[in-house]
């Protein structure tokens, strides 16, 4: 199962490597994304400041997003997933590798240059500790949510629009203590809670999503 | 005895029975909005702090009410509908959602209708708001995904997903709404703060939410026939009831 689960991940990194533009293009986003919120509210410091975290964070979030539909769409154009599915592997297993590989490729990288775009919106260097770490609980949250609307929209019509009103909604109370825990250490009282609630989420999504995404997929593909 | 629990769950026996319902509860609804609306517009006394403009909680409430549980009835249909893979559950929940929906788009509109004169605002981030607009986009959310789906049996299964997801994901919605709420403003305003309501206005407000769960019923009744028929157009009962309303 190990083996299994090793397998599936360095075969979608190594798929990713492959096609690096997929990667750079979500990275992209994210970095435009947030370049235009001072274009569009005025370069003033102190507002940048405060609103900085937020746009960050939604910012990931739409990024993140934009990426799902791919998470199973070439394995399910060209029969892959089937052979997943009518494996001995439990699907959950793979779905959990596939989307650890997903979060490795579009949501590292994110948290990775969020602290260089935190710079932008002059956020103090203190935060920065926070801003990654919630982030780094944050998105892969966001993949784990995510993928099951990839799995209930994998092969419709209109899928990306679609996917973004599945998964937006559910997405709002991480967006919350996510955002919120960058706010909450900015205003002196530390953001240790929300990080904790981060982490039990995505102790508890990383726990039942797969098997959500699994079900998706069986219904999606039967 | 053994009873025979599936019964109504084929559409061809609940077909009429449906129908049957339907007309029941539209009449009750009917009586008990009249004798709700009677009473919150015209007995209920006004309100010391909030003058007339309280009188939309006869709406609202109720509305807002209907919303949250008919989201609960959709998932539970859903989940019975995943569970013994009966073909009714899918159509029950498919007819809820627009009922629901709607029940939703009511609460929030009567809310910042009521809103603009007490608290001088069309909209507040409030926690209860917020949670019920994010209500409203999971509703849009199940019913944009089953449109998408042509084939009803799948549209149903991943319907069911999706409201079982959400009904998990309603409560967790609305605490991370309400600790957000107070963690940026100071509770300005609150919807908690009920003055202790007068005999006749809890009266007026429950006949009302008993109007509004008649009329949901009936509703979701009538739209569920019609799914039925859709579906089932091609067997017997189903082409036989059509030409015979043509």
């Amino acid at each position: 199962m190990i083996a299994a689960l090793r397998c599936v991940i360095f075969r979608d990194l190594l798929l990713a490597a492959r096609r690096n533009s997929d990667v750079l293009t979500v990275v992209l986003f994210f970095v435009i994304v947030v370049s235009l919120f001072p274009l569009g509210i005025g370069p003033e410091p102190k507002l940048l400041r405060t609103v900085g975290p937020g746009v960050l964070w939604v910012a990931a979030l739409l990024a993140s997003m934009l990426a799902l539909s791919r998470v199973f769409a070439a394995d399910h154009a060209d029969g892959t997933l089937e052979q997943m599915m009518l494996g001995a592997t439990p699907l959950g297993i793979i779905v959990a590798a596939k989307v650890f590989a997903h979060w490795l490729v579009t949501g590292l990288p994110l948290v990775l240059i969020s602290p260089v775009l935190a710079l932008q919106f002059d956020l103090p260097r203190e935060l920065f500790g926070v801003l990654v770490l919630s982030l780094a609980l944050g998105t892969p949250i966001l993949s784990l949510i995510g993928a099951i609307g990839a799995a209930l929209t994998l092969g419709l019509r209109g899928a990306g629009a679609l996917l973004s009103l599945l998964v937006l909604p559910l997405y709002v109370p991480v967006l919350v203590i996510g955002a919120g825990a960058t706010e909450a250490a900015a205003s002196g009282l530390g953001g240790s809670a929300q990080l904790l609630l981060l982490g039990a989420m995505l102790i508890v999504a990383a726990a039942f999503a797969p098997w959500a995404v699994a079900a998706a997929l069986r219904i999606s593909v039967e | 005895m053994s009873i025979n629990w599936f019964k109504y769950s084929s559409p061809q026996t609940f077909f009429p029975v449906a129908g049957k319902l339907a007309l029941f509860f539209g009449a009750l609804a009917i009586v008990a909005c009249a004798v709700g609306l009677y009473l919150g517009f015209f007995a209920a006394p006004t309100d010391a702090q909030q003058g007339e403009s309280y009188r939309i909680i006869f709406i609202h409430v109720p509305a807002a009410w209907m919303s949250m549980f008919l989201y609960v009835v959709m998932a539970f249909w859903a989940g019975i509908g995943l569970a013994f893979n009966t073909r009714l559950s899918g159509m029950m929940a498919s007819a809820i959602a627009p009922t629901g929906a709607l029940f939703t788009f009511i609460a929030l509109w009567t809310g910042s209708l009521w809103g603009k004169p007490t608290w001088g605002t069309w909209w507040v981030w409030d926690a209860r708001l917020t949670s019920e607009l994010i209500l409203l986009f999971l509703y849009f959310g199940f019913m944009a995904l089953q449109a998408a789906i042509d084939d009803p049996r799948r549209a149903d299964k991943a319907g069911a997903l999706l409201a079982l997801v959400g009904v998990v994901n309603v409560p967790i919605i609305y605490f991370s709404v309400q600790w957000w709420n107070t963690l940026h403003q100071g509770a300005s305003v609150s919807l908690t703060k009920s003055p202790t309501m007068a005999a006749t206005m809890l009266a007026g407000m429950l006949i009302m939410t008993f109007g509004f769960w008649f009329y949901g019923i009936a509703a979701i009744l009538l739209r569920a026939r019609c799914i039925m028929l859709e579906r089932e157009r091609v067997s017997d009962w189903a082409s036989q009831y059509a030409k015979g309303a043509a």
